[in-house]
C-alpha cells in the first residue's frame, strides 16, 4: 500500500478528534482525520448530548470513584473552560450549519438537575452553591424548591423535592454533531479516513509515521484524540495519557410529542422526539455490555420524576465507555520529546466541542504551547512521562 | 380487503373500532380483526405522518401499532381480541403528560 | 432464586423439539413464547386451527400437531405471551434472561437465571424494498398466510402476489383452493436460475418434494395469470395501494390492486443472538447474516445455542432435527447424558436433517432474490421506521461512512422500534454496493437490548440490587 502524506493527522474520529479537525480546517494545512472501523468503543455514538455547565469543575470533583478513593481534586480552570465552550457553542453551531447545511439542534436556555428527596436536594444545593462561589465562576445556579421545578416542568412525580437550574446549560443532537463535524472536515478538503485504526506511531526527524489497519500515513504534526486508545498511543510520542474506561448506560424511549422544554441532567427529549435517560457510572474495564438491573434502576428513577412515562416504550439501550482521567478532568498535552505531537482526552466531548474546535485546535497549529493549557497537562498526575 | 371463509366456525367477539361496533372472531388478533373490518390504514408514520398499515403480521415490523383500550402503540398483530375491546386507529406520534389524550 | 437448567426462546418446531428433548432428559426447562399458543410462525394456531382448514393448509402444516403432545407430556414449562428482551452472560457462566409477561394491562419484567440458553427465534420475512412497499394494503405474504391459519381470512377484491419462493406458490395455491381469485402472480425469479440451480441437487430432482412443488406451480399456473421474469416492481397509490406497476422483458404494465402480497424468502431472526454477542457471519448464498454455530448449534458465546431457522434457513423439518440435536448437546453439556449417549442419539437426527436438507442448495440457488429487489435506489424507503431512503444511504456510503452502525448514527436507520429487522440487510448490501466491498466486510447493524420494546414501567419492575442503585444515584454519599 502506498504511503500518504499530510501536514496534520488527527488520530480518532470521535467527537474530540472531529472537533479538533474541524477547528484546523481552512488553516492551509493538509489534514487527515483517521477513524476506526464501524465497530469501535465509540463514546461519540453513545453520547447523551448535553452541553452542561452546572457543577463542572466543582470543588469535590465529579468523578465518583475518584471521590471514593480519596482523590478529590478541584480544577477551577475546568469550570472556566467549560463555560467558555458553552459561550462559543452558538458560533460552532452556526459554522456547521453554514458549511454543511446540518442543523445540530442546539438549545441553550437552561438545564435542570432534579432531586428526589429533601436530603438529596440539601446536599446538591450545598455543593452547587459552593461551586457557584468559586473564584472566576461566571455561571450562576438557582436552587429550586418543588414549586420552582414544577413551574418549569410538566407532570412531576410526588417524590421530586426540588433541583438546581443553570441558565447556561443546554443540549444538542450529538449524532448530527458528529456527522456535521466529519462533513465539515471533508467539505474543507480534509481527508476523513474510515477503517484507519492506528496501531503504531514512529517518530522520525520532522515527521511521524503512522501504521494503520489500512496502510501507512505520514504527517508533520500528529494530534492523538483516540479516546481510550490514546492511553496506548501517546507514550509512543513521549506523552503520558492515563485514561481509563468508565461505563455509562443510556435508555431510549420511543418518539413522543414534545413535552420537555429543558434538558435534565439525566433525562432529555431529542429534537426527533425520542427521550434519552442516561446515567450510571461503573468501572468494568472494556466491558460494554448492558446490565438490566442498572437499566431498571435508571428506569425507576426516571419514572419517579415523570410518572406519565411509565407506559412509554423503551426501544433501545446501550452502554458506552467514558474516557476518564484519574481526576475526571480533561487532559491536553504536547510532547517535549517529539515536538509536533499532541494529545487530547476527555469525557465531555459534546460540551467541549466548541472549545476544542475554536480554542484548542489553534494551539495545535501554533508554534508554542499556550500557557492557558498548562492546567490540563498530564503532569498534574503522579506519573512519569514516558519518553 | 379480506373476507372470512364461509365455513369459519369461530364464535363472535364484540369489539369497537374507532367507536363503531364490530364482530371479531375468537382467535383473531387485533390486526386480523381490523383487516376483516376492511381497515388498511392503522396509524401514521412518526417522521412524515404518512399512512401505514400492517406489513409482516408476525411481530417484527411494528407497522401495525394502534391504541387499545386507551393504551397507545400496541402491536395489533401480537394481541388477541377480547370482548369489549376498544381499538382506535390513525394515531401518529403519541402525546404524554399534560397533553396525553389530545388528538393528534 | 432458582436457576433453570435451560431457557428456550421460541415455540416453533426447533424450540418445541429442543424443549421436549431437554425436559425428557431431566433438565428443568422453560420455553418462552411470544405467542399465546405453541407452533411458532410455521405452525401458528396449530392447537386451535379448524380441521375444516386441513384441506388447503396442507399436510406439511398438520405435521406441527405431532410436536405438541410430546412437548406437553415432557414436563417442560411453557410460558406463553412472554417476550424475551435481554440476555446477559454472567461471570459465573450462567445467563440472566430478562423477559416481560402478563396481561396487556399489567405486564411486568423478570430476569430468570439459566445455565444454558437455546434461541429458537426462527425466521422473518426478508425485506422487499420496492417503491411503495410502505403503503397500506401492501403486506408480506407470510403474514397473509397467518391470517388464513388463525382467522380464516382470505383476500377480497383485486389481489396481486409478487416475488419468489415456495411460500408464495403455496399461498397462491391455498387461496385458489379456497376459491379466491388472484389478479396476477408476478414471479420475480430471475431468468436462467433453474438451469443454475438444477445441477446443485441431482438427487432432489427426482425426490417427491420437488414433484410436489412442481405440482403446486402447475396448479397455480392453470388457475391464475402468472407473469414470469418480472424485473421491476412498484406499488402505486396515494394513501393506500391502488395499483402495481411492473416490467417483464421490455414490457411495462400497470394492474389495479387493493392488496399486494410480497415475498422473497425468509431470513434468520438474529436480533437476540446478535445483541447477546454471538458472532454473525454473512451467508452469500442466502444473502443474509446468521450466527456462527457448530454442528450442535453452539455459538461463539459458551452456553448459548441457536437451533432452527434462526441459525440459517433450512425449513421446518430441519428445524425439528436441529432442535433435537441442540437438546442433546445441552443435556450433555449440563451433565445429564454422556458424550457417547449424545452421539448415539444424534445419529437419527443427523439422518433426518440430511434428508430435510436435500433440496436446500437447489432452493437457495433458485430463489436467491435478484439484486434489484435487495438493493433499491432513489427515494425507495430502506428503513421503514425512520423513513430513510436508499439514496441517502448510498450517498453517505459513497462519502466514506465506516459501516452500518455509523450509518445508523448518521441517518437513524435501524433506530425505530423494529431495530433494523427490516432495514439491516438492505443497509449492509447497499453499503457493500456503494463501497465495492463484500457484505461480510461491511458487517451488520448491532442489535441492542431490549430487542423488543418494553415500557419504562415494565423495565422499572425488574429487581434492582445495591450495586445497580449505587451505579445510578447521582449524588455522592
Amino acid at each position: 500500500m502506498t504511503t500518504r502524506a499530510y501536514d496534520v493527522a488527527i488520530v480518532g474520529g470521535g467527537l474530540v478528534g472531529a472537533a479538533i479537525a474541524f477547528g484546523l480546517r481552512g488553516l492551509g494545512a493538509k489534514l487527515a482525520l483517521l477513524d476506526e472501523g464501524d465497530v469501535a468503543h465509540r463514546a461519540a455514538r453513545g453520547n447523551f448530548g448535553l452541553i452542561w455547565v452546572q457543577g463542572k469543575g466543582r470543588p469535590e470533583g465529579e468523578y465518583r470513584s475518584a471521590q471514593r478513593e480519596g482523590r478529590p481534586v478541584s480544577l477551577p480552570p475546568y469550570a472556566a473552560w467549560t463555560q467558555r465552550s458553552a459561550r462559543e457553542w452558538p458560533r460552532l453551531a452556526a459554522l456547521l450549519r453554514e458549511e454543511t447545511g446540518i442543523d445540530v439542534a442546539l438549545r441553550q436556555h437552561g438545564g435542570l438537575h432534579v432531586c428526589l428527596s429533601p436530603d438529596e436536594l440539601a446536599a446538591r444545593a450545598q455543593r452547587l452553591t459552593q461551586w457557584a462561589a468559586q473564584a472566576g465562576n461566571e455561571a450562576g445556579v438557582d436552587v429550586l424548591d418543588r414549586a420552582g421545578v414544577a413551574a418549569r416542568l410538566p407532570g412531576l412525580g410526588p417524590d421530586v423535592a426540588g433541583g438546581t437550574f443553570c441558565a447556561q446549560d443546554g443540549d444538542c443532537n450529538p449524532l448530527r454533531l458528529l456527522r456535521a463535524l466529519h462533513a465539515g472536515v471533508a467539505h474543507a478538503g480534509g481527508a476523513v479516513l474510515a477503517g484507519h485504526a492506528v496501531t503504531r506511531i514512529e517518530p522520525a526527524p520532522g515527521r511521524f509515521v503512522l501504521r494503520t489497519a489500512h496502510g501507512t500515513v505520514e504527517c508533520g504534526r500528529v494530534v492523538l484524540a483516540a479516546g481510550l486508545g490514546t492511553a496506548k498511543l501517546a507514550p509512543m510520542v513521549g506523552i503520558a495519557m492515563p485514561v481509563a474506561p468508565n461505563k455509562g448506560q443510556v435508555l431510549v424511549l420511543e418518539r413522543v410529542r414534545p413535552f420537555l422544554p429543558l434538558p435534565l441532567e439525566t433525562l432529555r427529549q431529542t429534537d426527533d422526539g425520542t427521550v434519552l435517560i442516561g446515567d450510571a457510572q461503573q468501572e468494568r474495564g472494556l466491558d460494554d455490555t448492558l446490565d438490566p438491573a442498572v437499566l431498571a434502576a435508571m428506569a425507576a428513577r426516571a419514572a419517579r420524576v415523570f410518572p406519565f412515562l411509565r407506559d412509554v416504550r423503551v426501544v433501545r439501550a446501550w452502554a458506552a465507555l467514558r474516557v476518564m482521567s484519574p481526576d475526571g478532568f480533561p487532559v491536553y498535552a504536547h510532547s517535549s520529546a517529539h515536538p509536533g505531537a499532541y494529545a487530547a482526552a476527555c469525557h465531555s466531548g459534546v460540551t467541549l466541542a466548541a472549545a476544542h474546535a475554536l480554542a484548542l485546535a489553534p494551539a495545535f497549529a501554533a508554534d508554542a504551547w499556550p500557557a492557558a493549557m498548562q492546567p490540563f497537562s498530564p503532569e498534574r498526575f503522579d506519573v512519569r512521562a514516558i519518553a | 380487503m379480506f373476507a372470512r371463509l364461509p365455513d369459519d366456525a369461530a364464535t363472535d367477539v364484540a369489539i369497537t373500532i374507532d367507536g363503531e361496533p364490530f364482530a371479531a372472531r375468537a382467535g383473531d388478533t387485533v390486526a386480523a380483526a381490523l383487516l376483516a373490518a376492511g381497515r388498511r390504514v392503522f396509524r401514521a408514520a412518526p417522521a412524515t405522518g404518512a399512512p401505514r398499515g400492517p406489513y409482516c403480521l408476525m411481530g417484527v415490523c411494528f407497522e401495525c401499532m394502534v391504541t387499545v383500550d386507551g393504551r397507545p402503540d400496541q402491536q395489533a398483530c401480537m394481541l388477541a381480541v377480547a370482548p369489549g375491546m376498544r381499538i382506535e386507529t390513525g394515531r401518529g406520534v403519541r402525546a404524554v403528560g399534560a397533553d396525553a389524550g389530545t388528538p393528534p | 432464586m432458582t436457576t433453570l437448567d435451560v431457557a428456550i426462546v421460541g415455540a416453533g418446531p426447533a424450540g418445541l423439539a429442543a424443549a421436549t428433548l431437554c425436559a425428557e432428559r431431566g433438565l428443568s426447562t422453560s420455553l418462552y413464547d411470544e405467542h399465546g399458543g405453541p407452533g411458532g410462525q410455521i405452525y401458528r394456531g396449530i392447537t386451535t386451527a379448524s380441521r375444516a382448514r386441513a384441506e388447503f393448509l396442507g399436510e406439511d402444516y398438520w405435521r406441527g400437531a405431532t410436536l405438541v403432545p410430546p412437548f406437553e407430556r415432557s414436563g417442560a414449562r411453557y410460558v406463553p405471551g412472554a417476550t424475551v428482551w435481554a440476555l446477559a452472560r454472567r461471570a459465573d457462566g450462567t445467563f440472566g434472561v430478562s423477559q416481560s409477561a402478563g396481561p396487556p394491562t399489567a405486564r411486568y419484567a423478570t430476569t430468570v437465571e439459566a445455565r444454558a440458553v437455546i434461541l429458537a427465534t426462527g425466521a422473518q420475512e426478508r425485506p422487499f424494498p420496492i417503491p411503495g412497499w410502505t403503503l397500506p394494503g401492501v403486506l408480506a405474504a407470510g403474514g397473509a398466510q397467518l391470517l388464513l391459519k388463525t382467522s380464516s381470512l382470505v383476500p377480497r377484491g383485486r389481489v396481486v402476489l409478487a416475488g419468489s419462493g415456495p411460500l408464495l406458490w403455496l399461498l397462491a395455491a391455498q387461496y385458489l383452493r379456497a376459491g379466491v381469485a388472484i389478479a396476477a402472480f408476478l414471479d420475480t425469479t430471475p431468468r436462467g436460475r433453474l438451469a443454475q440451480a438444477a445441477p446443485l441437487a441431482p438427487g432432489f430432482m427426482l425426490s417427491p418434494y420437488l414433484a410436489k412443488g412442481l405440482d403446486l406451480v402447475r396448479f397455480v399456473r392453470r388457475r391464475a395469470r402468472v407473469v414470469e421474469y418480472v424485473t421491476a416492481l412498484a406499488v402505486e397509490g396515494k394513501d393506500a395501494a391502488e395499483a402495481v406497476r411492473f416490467r417483464h422483458g421490455s414490457h411495462e404494465e400497470t394492474l389495479p390492486a387493493d392488496l399486494v402480497l410480497l415475498h422473497q424468502g425468509v431470513v434468520p431472526d438474529v436480533q437476540l443472538a446478535g445483541a447477546a454477542g454471538c458472532a454473525l457471519a454473512w451467508n452469500d448464498v442466502q444473502a443474509c447474516f446468521a450466527p456462527v454455530v457448530d454442528v450442535w448449534g453452539g455459538t461463539s458465546v459458551p452456553g448459548l445455542y441457536v437451533a432452527g431457522d434462526g441459525a440459517g434457513i433450512a425449513g421446518a423439518e430441519a428445524a425439528e432435527a436441529r432442535g433435537r440435536l441442540t437438546g442433546l448437546a445441552v443435556a450433555n453439556a449440563l451433565g445429564r447424558i454422556a458424550g457417547t449417549a449424545r452421539d448415539a442419539g444424534a445419529q437419527r437426527h443427523r439422518r433426518e436433517l440430511a434428508q430435510a436438507l436435500r433440496g436446500r442448495a437447489f432452493l437457495d440457488a433458485l430463489y436467491r432474490p435478484a439484486d434489484a429487489f435487495r438493493m433499491p435506489h432513489g427515494d425507495t424507503v430502506a428503513c421503514r421506521c425512520e423513513e430513510v431512503s436508499a439514496a441517502t444511504i448510498l450517498q453517505l456510503a459513497r462519502d466514506g461512512c465506516a459501516g452500518p452502525n455509523q450509518m445508523k448514527a448518521y441517518t437513524r436507520c435501524g433506530m425505530g422500534p423494529c431495530q433494523g429487522r427490516f432495514c439491516g440487510l438492505t443497509v449492509t448490501e447497499l453499503m457493500a454496493q456503494a463501497q465495492r466491498r463484500r457484505p461480510a466486510d461491511v458487517g451488520a447493524l448491532r442489535a441492542r437490548f431490549p430487542v423488543k420494546p418494553v415500557t419504562l414501567g415494565e423495565l422499572a419492575s425488574l429487581p434492582v440490587g445495591e450495586d445497580a442503585l449505587r451505579a445510578v444515584v447521582r449524588s455522592p454519599d
